[in-house]
């Protein structure tokens, strides 16, 4: 393991009730890269990027995060995650400026007030992605893809090493496409280490530096590692969905 | 002020006001993760508390905190060990909570039975004097611990996951938020009763978060309106000698039904706002 390495994944397996849903898995993503974590739903990505956040144990194998196990892992504060909304800000209001202050949130800051240096970097985030003047309404009343772009602003404000996102694409139009990708191109031109979990790679295939595709079947969960455009063999799984049988149906998100 | 010329009813003053500074400052987490109803099992759960208070003939206050505390463990144990099955586990917590409190005050030598009313839906005589010392001291530890927790609950009421990967001990705070919940539970318990405690702890949110565009502001304007309920509630039931419980309720609900015809052209204004062409912010 190098230096450099943010990711390291060994062996790892997940089983739910018995049936495996991340077999074998082998990663290691070192600084700077930009990876699309692709597969049709079941496939385990959504599995995979929990376990590598410590949210999903591992039935075997091993994680490490910039070189320390998961389980001594302490700097929370080099990642930060996107998530796709943000459950509580849907029943209670919540507002723009609190969904991105949110993100600096830290037990380490618990016995003193809100500091000054995270509002600002919250604020520099927040201007980053064009919100700024947005931030006093209700986050719920924001179009989607503007949603999406406080919840990146609420990432950024911590400064991280690893940005880890979650179908960042779904459901955007063409503008907000284009301006997430002008984002994503910056951060990674900084040196941040981006992990992409999508379906497909449209907007951003100019910009991933390695696509990975998983897909749940035998013995192995890892189906491509490589640089991108993913060969066509595994074209299918990118772009389409191939459920199991025994799975349900894949939830569609709307437009947002 | 008449009124106030009963030390009984100064006392219930003070408790209604504890309760209605209180419950919305704890319930405003509990809304925001969907957990309204958790309130409602922890005043059954208390119940059991309050009998045991009667058969034991110990001080209820204490009691019943020993007892809604272990129930806010036992309850947070559940939810995380059976994600599917909780729902129904906990409503078998909450049935056994208001069983047990009425077979206990039963078995109470006395007339322990009829005095569970007081406790059921409040009263505005029960307020004994070294209860107002408890209930003040209860008051300040959950403000000091909100002081110092709160904003990790608020991450935490946000998304679980978000909140685990920054590093916050979210079973940790999710426990303690029950905790948190046990002890208005408990400050409540002797003026707006053990049935209708968790109402104070969730309609002022409910009212207010109709018009508010942020946690704090909802915060702040629930606090005001739990106050407002809690403490006109209480003169109305002196006056027309009805428990305290439904008179608190019921103006509880009034104000929710104030805000929320207050909130229709607010909100009507608001979406005309957003129909406009929103300028395109680059990026």
């Amino acid at each position: 393991m190098s230096a450099g390495t943010v990711v390291s994944v060994a062996r790892a397996c997940v089983e739910f009730d018995g049936e495996h849903v991340l077999e074998n898995v082998d990663l290691s993503i070192d600084q700077g890269e930009f990876i699309a974590l692709l597969g049709p739903n079941g496939s385990g990505k959504t599995t995979l990027i929990r376990a590598i956040l410590g949210l999903q144990p591992l039935e075997h194998g091993k994680i490490a995060l910039f070189g320390t196990p998961l389980g001594r892992f302490r700097d929370w504060h080099r990642v930060a995650v996107v998530p796709q909304r943000l459950p509580g800000a849907t029943s209670i209001p919540v507002s723009v400026w609190e969904a991105v202050l949110s993100g600096g949130i830290t037990p380490k800051g618990r016995w003193r007030p809100f500091p000054r240096s995270s509002r600002q970097a919250a604020q520099r985030a927040l201007q980053s992605v064009g919100l700024w003047s947005r931030r006093h309404d209700r986050l719920d009343t924001l179009s989607g893809g503007q949603q999406r772009r406080v919840l990146i602003a609420r990432a950024l404000s911590t400064s991280p090493d690893l940005l880890v996102m979650d179908e960042p694409t779904a459901g955007l139009d063409t503008a907000n496409l284009q301006a997430l990708a002008g984002l994503l191109a910056d951060l990674h031109a900084a040196g941040t280490t981006i992990i992409v979990v999508t379906h497909e790679l449209t907007g951003i295939s100019d910009l991933v530096t390695r696509a990975v595709v998983l897909r749940n079947d035998h013995h192995e969960s890892v189906k491509y590692d490589g640089p991108p455009p993913v060969p066509a063999d595994f074209d299918d799984d990118v772009h389409h969905h191939h459920d199991d049988a025994h799975k349900p149906p894949p939830v569609e998100l709307g437009p947002a | 002020m008449s009124m106030l010329s009963y030390d009984f009813m100064q006392r219930a003053l003070i408790a209604a006001a504890l309760v209605g500074l209180l419950a919305p400052l704890i319930g405003v987490f509990l809304v925001q993760r969907r957990l309204a109803l958790l309130g409602d099992g922890m005043g059954h759960v208390a119940l059991t508390g309050v009998g045991l208070a009667f058969l034991l003939g110990t001080a209820p206050i204490p009691t019943a905190m020993a007892t809604a505390a272990a129930g806010a463990f036992l309850i947070e144990f559940i939810r995380y060990r059976s994600r599917t099955a909780g729902d129904v586990a906990l409503a078998l917590l909450f049935y056994g909570g208001i069983a047990g409190g009425v077979l206990f005050a039963s078995l109470a030598p006395g007339k322990a039975s009829s005095s569970l009313n007081a406790y059921l839906f409040g009263s505005l005589s029960t307020v004994a004097s070294g209860d107002v010392m408890a209930l003040l001291a209860l008051c300040l530890l959950v403000i000091a611990l909100l002081a110092v927790f709160g904003r990790e609950m608020f991450a935490m009421s946000l998304d679980v996951d978000l909140a685990a990967v920054q590093g916050i001990r979210v079973r940790m705070m999710s426990t303690l938020l029950a905790v948190l919940a046990a002890v208005v539970v408990v400050v409540g318990m002797r003026v707006v009763g053990l049935l209708l405690v968790s109402a104070i702890m969730i309609v002022p949110v409910a009212a207010a978060q109709q018009i508010t565009r942020s946690f704090r502001a909802t915060t702040a304007l629930a606090v005001l309106l739990g106050l407002i309920a809690s403490v006109s509630g209480l003169v109305t039931s002196f006056v027309v000698e009805v428990p305290p419980g439904p008179t608190i309720v019921l103006e509880a609900l009034a104000l929710f039904a104030v805000l929320a015809v207050i909130a229709v052209p607010l909100r009507r204004r608001r979406r005309s706002v957003d129909d406009e062409p929103q300028v395109k912010s680059g990026v």
